[in-house]
């Protein structure tokens, strides 16, 4: 059973209407602000602890925790809530969706949750590339702030709240709470180490909480419908509506927001007109966005699409960006092409993320030709073995898993080019680079 | 306390230590390349992984918090795993060219690669080559051989307050630098070689001089500046190859100035290694006896007051105290030892010494620095400062001349007495802020009392601190911030005119007939008059010894043992390093077997006996330092009221030319030439 | 990055424009936290370089200049300017072609998109045209992968496109146009071709 139409929460996903303020209006937001304020902090955190929320961002932290840990008590410092719209992990496109057809969602979230943990301002930083979508946002906070949503005693609560946009300028590490904080701060976007966490010490020193853009905009529904109305979509733990993009070797692709726990089959061909050529044609789906492990076809056959059942199989549902792969998929050359990315976007703080991404994508690239020997497939493999777990961040956890997936599961075809290599040359020895 | 188990150790270590502190607590040495412990955490090297029960992954111990009953392995398979990932991760792109490395020997790349390196390298892909970059005079770059662990940024940002150097671009392409090429301005920048973990940044003068193991290493005392930073000088043969600062928390934590670092060439350079004897109007060599024969003849020629003797600024205690006696036998009361002529009042030790100690700058809560430029002065003691205003609520004002960049922001509140004046009368609001302050302290230089109405401009300093109730028996906040290493030993000792004696401008333009010079190089050697005999007792060959009729050949403060006090009235010890040069000699015994030919036999033969009796006469010298609060607040002679309106003119004005040792050093010239200092003497 | 081998100018100032721009964004920021405004400003010297000379560039001395304006020091915006990939340190052509690569656009055909880059606009990967209207670079992911392949002209998204869909593009900017941003297909947004299967009934307008 499909979701329908009326609980969906991203009506303007298309943008088929306006994203003005009377549009969005009409559409059901900002409808009740106050009364959903006037149930106080500890209302809010408990509706939406109720509801199952888990953060949209990729990690999938339970949302009405992760606001719990700000402080109670007020004290000199002010709270920040910050909003991560620096949408950038590979196969990922949903916030921009938001952010440019129904950024009134997110700013009522933005003051929701801003008054949930005691926050008076709040910062959404996105990504520079997003220019054209910043602006439309910049113009709802103005078109909000004009009508009394927000600003000085916002719709009438008594809570003063200002949010600002703050653009990114092309760094995928800044998505990494502690980097957007930095970032944010004027300096390079390197991840802090933790602890100390943002809600002790955040922006500017500041109790902090980050939240991603999906995570955001789906609460002021969520606060509308009741928590129980979100929780009844997807498996238990695994709860809510979700857009997911669906994108690759398939017919039509697209953004679409279905129910989590939906069937990987059935999300695709219901909604992108399945995979090129048909569902037999299929190779392997990487399922979360570029840092989710693949998951060759026959897993795809019935595996379902949330945290739980992704995990199982060694991937996660991560950002929810679907890439199809079909057979005439170079699997081999995706993958390195992702590794060149993470190499790109290696901050250099950390010493096995600095010189390892670099060393994986260009093992990755010769791979590519099959310019390599058997042996080295182990060497790449205990490379990322080497590398995972032992950063500040995740990046390079995520930068090694794609790797990680296609040694698991397509190392003969690695193993077939570096023969075919080979004979190609009458079975030679290579010459490499530093010899 | 937080109980910890390190290996099944248990130790106990405050809360909020970290947990490399509670394995070194547990005498586990734990391998770091980025954590220095004078820096901020940045916690990126990875090397210092341990294993933390119940964690998933390994943790960084240098920037992870202890918690009570936390059980830490630091030798597991997982420690040892990730740690010889990161050595294979941080050679794979080091040239591995130590056998011509100036680091190689005392490398920490290099000792851990054996503990935790492979013997070959899995890396087949071509390695990275970083462009070297220019970073003046004193550092040589081999960017090449950077980890990027950052200490560099962090001390430049951090402890030198200029901040200069930066990580620019991103991932594999981050290259430390300045980015626009420039010369570092910094003067403690000889500090970031010792801080580089590898070979990335070394010394430009010691590049392909020496390895480590070839080198003798002798305990000193840096006297080129009075902060009494602790050295410790590195010889091979004959030859100082290098200076570098012992740690000493009291005094120059590990840190340590360019100048007493660098300049040590300039010990070989412009030596007088022989006697000279000035024979119709030219100087020409001579023998010890001939050299003593002359002295002898002009001295009893001479009545005992037309006779006087002067101690310069980089001289030990032994010497002044060897040569004070020959005075008193020769029944001379003309001494002094303020060849700058600084109105300083040595009648109390207080009030010639920085009282609050340098370790006691941590406790200050406000600051008056009157007349001087610490950073060019000591800067290291400037550094101190430094941190203190980092920690917050430090209030920081200075009266002098206009534009100084301390590497801290300070209120600037004139540039002379006025200034002085207002705050004794209230006018000016830092004396509330002065007032309000449980420590406050009150820095005089020696700039604003090298003049005229110097002693009136010291009464005034202290008659502030008294106002800011700065002079208490458990807080002295009045401080006299000397600019050489000879300056407070020779005022604790009295080198200063007797009660009938004459002062250096007393001296000069004829007011004596023998002028004895130990060292004395601070004046104007013009202003002495024609018709007096001038001994010059000193190791270079700089302003006043050619206005020598005799020169006699002593030692630098790497050449003998001696007794040196800095700023702060802290006795310290140095040792020689190397024998000076040709026929020069340790200063006292010069002085020594001069009393002899001049028939006032001096009654030591020995270094111990001459200390034996020092340490009678000015027990000070032989004891342990103890700070002393204020027990007596009425202050020096002199009248605020008579102060001039001259601005206080800055002390040092070409801080890489500011002692004879580095007036003679090319490493010093060429950073005053790169620096924009004009070249030595002209302009001084 | 430090070799410089283009020429710097001598002197740069914020135009009435930029400053008005410089003003609005210091307000964002609480007091004494003005160097979160790096980004913003580095932005402000890069598009007034571009309305000034027709190449949106980060000159050396705006930095320095960006760097008195909030008081830090100019190593702190070199660091900044140099890991953002989005600032360019060199000057450019009229038109920035930024390519995404990544995967998503990879599967969909951007290696056709790259080779129609090459054929109509005459520039490599890291260059600039000869006639100074184009400078191509290959870019991580755009954010926009149900719309691969994608290329960013400027602030612009062009997506969905195909060899000959970008030779028409580019000959168009070469004409002096600007064609309507979005899909080169027709597409609504991200909703799959042909039309919406979702969100048909949805109250409102």
């Amino acid at each position: 059973m499909a979701l329908s139409d009326k609980d969906r929460i991203f009506t303007n996903l298309y943008g088929m209407q306006d994203w003005r303020l009377p549009a969005a209006q009409r559409r059901g937001n900002w409808d009740g602000t106050k009364a959903i304020l006037e149930r106080g902090r500890d209302g809010i955190i408990e509706e939406v602890k109720n509801s199952g929320l888990r953060g949209r961002g990729g990690a999938g932290f339970p949302t009405g925790m992760k606001w719990s840990f700000m402080p109670k008590q007020a004290s000199e410092r002010p709270h920040y809530l910050v909003v991560n719209a620096d949408e950038s992990e590979p196969g990922t496109c949903k916030d921009r969706d938001i952010i440019r057809h129904d950024p009134h969602t997110l700013i009522e979230g933005c003051l929701i949750a801003g008054f949930a943990m005691g926050a008076h301002a709040g910062y959404i930083y996105i990504r520079g590339e997003y220019y054209n979508e910043s602006e439309v946002l910049e113009a709802a906070i103005e078109e909000a702030y004009a009508a009394g949503l927000i600003g000085k005693n916002a719709c009438g609560s008594g809570w003063d709240f200002d949010l600002y946009v703050h653009r990114g300028a092309g760094a995928y590490i800044c998505g990494e709470e502690t980097a957007l904080i930095e970032s944010l701060e004027g300096k390079k976007g390197m991840p802090r180490l933790k602890p100390p966490f943002p809600a002790a010490v955040g922006l500017y020193g500041a109790p902090t909480t980050v939240n991603n853009v999906e995570t955001i905009a789906v609460v002021p529904e969520i606060m509308r419908r009741g928590g129980a109305w979100f929780a009844q979509f997807g498996r238990p733990k695994n709860s809510g509506t979700k857009i997911f993009c669906i994108q690759g070797h398939v017919n039509r692709p697209c953004n679409v927001e279905e129910e989590m726990s939906i069937p990987m089959r059935e999300l695709i061909e219901r909604h992108a007109g399945g995979v090129r050529g048909g569902w037999d044609n299929l190779l392997c789906v990487i399922p979360g966005g570029s840092s989710t492990p693949l998951l060759p076809k026959h897993i795809c056959d019935d595996v379902l699409m949330d945290f739980d059942a992704l995990r199982e199989h060694k991937s996660g549902l991560g950002t929810a960006g679907v890439i199809v792969m079909d057979k005439s998929t170079d699997i081999v050359r995706a993958i390195a092409r992702l590794s060149r990315f993470y190499k790109h976007e290696s901050c250099g703080q950390c010493t096995p993320c600095r010189e390892g991404m670099g060393w994986v994508s260009r093992m990755m690239d010769r791979m590519v030709e099959g310019r390599a020997e058997v042996e080295e497939i182990d060497l790449l493999e205990e490379v990322t073995r080497r590398i995972e777990g032992h950063t500040i961040c995740a990046l390079a956890d995520g930068g090694v898993w794609p790797v990680q997936g296609l040694i698991r599961h397509y190392r003969p075809v690695m193993e077939e080019r570096i023969a075919a290599y080979k004979a190609a040359r009458g079975g030679a020895q290579l010459p490499l680079a530093a010899e | 306390m937080a109980k910890v188990t390190v290996d099944g150790i248990e130790v106990e270590v405050p809360n909020g230590a970290s947990v490399l502190q509670a394995c070194e607590a547990a005498g586990k040495e734990i391998p770091r390349f980025c954590y220095h412990e004078r820096l901020s955490v940045a916690g990126n090297c990875r090397m210092c992984l341990v294993e933390v029960e119940k964690a998933p992954k390994p943790i960084a111990s240098c920037a992870y918090p202890v918690a009570d009953g936390m059980v830490v392995k630091t030798d597991s398979p997982m420690v040892r795993n990730a740690r010889r990932g990161v050595m294979e991760f941080l050679l794979i792109n080091h040239p591995l060219d130590c056998p011509i490395c100036d680091q190689g020997g005392e490398c920490d790349l290099q000792d851990q690669a054996v503990a935790y390196g492979m013997d070959h390298s899995r890396y087949r892909e071509p390695k990275r080559v970083v462009k070297d970059k220019y970073m003046g005079p004193l550092i040589k770059t081999i960017m090449t051989r950077c980890i990027q662990c950052t200490r560099c940024v962090r001390f430049s940002a951090e402890v030198a307050g200029t901040s200069e150097l930066g990580g620019t671009n991103r991932g594999e392409n981050m290259e430390i630098g300045t980015y626009v090429e420039k010369a570092l301005t910094s003067e403690l920048s000889g500090n970031l070689i010792d801080i580089c973990p590898v070979g990335a940044l070394t010394s430009r003068p010691y590049a392909f001089v020496s390895r480590p193991w070839e080198l003798r290493k002798t305990d000193s005392i840096d006297v080129q500046d009075a902060t009494g930073t602790n050295i410790r000088i590195d010889t091979r043969g004959p030859e100082v190859l290098r200076i570098l600062p012992r740690i000493n928390d009291d005094v120059n934590e590990e840190w340590m100035a360019d100048r007493g670092r660098f300049s040590f060439d300039g010990l070989k350079r412009k030596r007088l290694d022989r006697p000279w004897l000035r024979v119709d109007g030219k100087l020409r060599p001579a023998s010890w006896a001939e050299a003593f024969r002359a002295i002898a003849a002009r001295v009893r020629a001479a009545s005992p007051d037309r006779i006087g003797a002067v101690a310069g600024e980089l001289v030990d205690a032994e010497s002044v105290f060897a040569l004070k006696a020959l005075m008193a036998a020769l029944g001379s009361q003309n001494l002094d030892c303020r060849t700058d002529g600084a109105a300083i009042d040595a009648s109390r030790r207080d009030f010639f010494l920085f009282n609050s100690t340098i370790a006691g700058i941590d406790q200050a809560d406000a600051l008056l620095i009157i007349g001087s430029d610490p950073r060019k002065e000591a800067p290291v003691i400037n550094a101190r400062i430094r941190k203190r205003t980092l920690a917050g609520r430090f209030p920081v004002a200075r009266i002098g001349a206009p534009g100084v960049d301390l590497t801290y922001p300070h209120q600037h509140l004139g540039d002379g007495p006025a200034a002085l004046r207002a705050l004794l009368d209230g006018s000016h609001p830092f004396m509330e802020v002065l007032k309000g302050a449980k420590n406050p302290m009150v820095i005089v230089g020696r700039g604003a009392l090298a003049r005229p109405d110097g002693l009136h401009v010291l009464a005034a300093a202290w008659q502030v601190a008294v106002a800011a109730n700065a002079l208490r028996p458990d807080w002295h906040g009045f401080n006299l911030l000397h600019l050489f290493g000879g300056q407070a030993g020779a005022l604790e000792l009295g080198f200063l005119p007797g009660p009938r004696g004459r002062t250096l401008g007393g001296m000069l333009g004829g007011g004596v007939d023998v002028l004895w010079l130990l060292g004395a190089d601070g004046f104007d050697p013009a202003a002495i008059g024609a018709e007096t005999f001038v001994i010059y007792q000193g190791h270079h060959g700089d302003r006043a010894a050619a206005r020598a009729d005799v020169i006699l050949p002593g030692a630098a403060y790497t050449e003998k043992d001696a007794t040196y006090l800095n700023t702060e009235g802290r006795a310290q010890r140095a040792w020689l390093a190397v024998h000076a040069p040709g026929e020069a000699r340790e200063d006292w015994r010069i002085i020594r077997a001069a009393s002899e030919v001049l028939g006032t036999r001096l009654p030591f033969d020995t270094l111990e006996q001459l200390r034996a009796a020092m340490a009678q006469a000015v027990p000070m010298l032989a004891a342990p330092f103890a700070p002393r609060g204020c027990e007596d607040a009425s202050g020096p002679a002199g009248n605020p009221s008579e102060m001039s309106d001259a601005p206080f003119a800055p002390a040092i004005t070409h801080y890489h030319l500011a002692d004879q040792i580095a007036r003679a050093s090319d490493v010093m010239a060429e950073c005053a030439r790169v620096y924009g200092e004009a070249p030595a003497l002209a302009a001084e | 990055m430090s070799a410089v081998e283009h020429i710097e100018p001598t002197t740069f100032a914020f135009d009435e424009q930029s400053e008005a721009q410089v003003t609005k964004i210091l307000a964002r920021y609480p007091a004494g936290k003005q160097a979160s405004a790096t980004i913003p400003l580095l932005y402000v010297v890069q598009r007034q370089m571009g309305r000034q000379t027709g190449s949106a560039w980060v000159p050396r001395l705006a930095m320095d200049v960006i760097a008195e304006r909030l008081g830090i020091a100019p190593i702190r915006v070199y660091e900044v300017a140099t890991f953002y990939f989005m600032f360019n340190m060199k000057p450019i052509g009229r038109y920035h072609l930024q390519l995404c690569g990544t995967t998503p656009c990879m599967l969909r055909g951007s290696d056709d998109v790259m080779r129609a880059c090459h054929d109509a606009a005459h520039v490599h990967v890291g260059q600039t045209s000869a006639d100074g209207l184009f400078t191509l670079t290959e870019v991580e992911c755009l954010g926009a992968c149900v719309n691969a392949p994608v290329l960013q002209v400027d602030d612009d998204y062009y997506e969905d496109l195909d060899y000959d869909r970008t030779v028409a593009l580019i000959e168009a900017l070469k004409r002096g146009e600007r064609p309507k941003p979005g899909s080169t297909i027709g597409r609504q947004t991200s909703a799959p071709e042909g039309g919406p299967l979702t969100l048909t009934d949805v109250p409102g307008e």
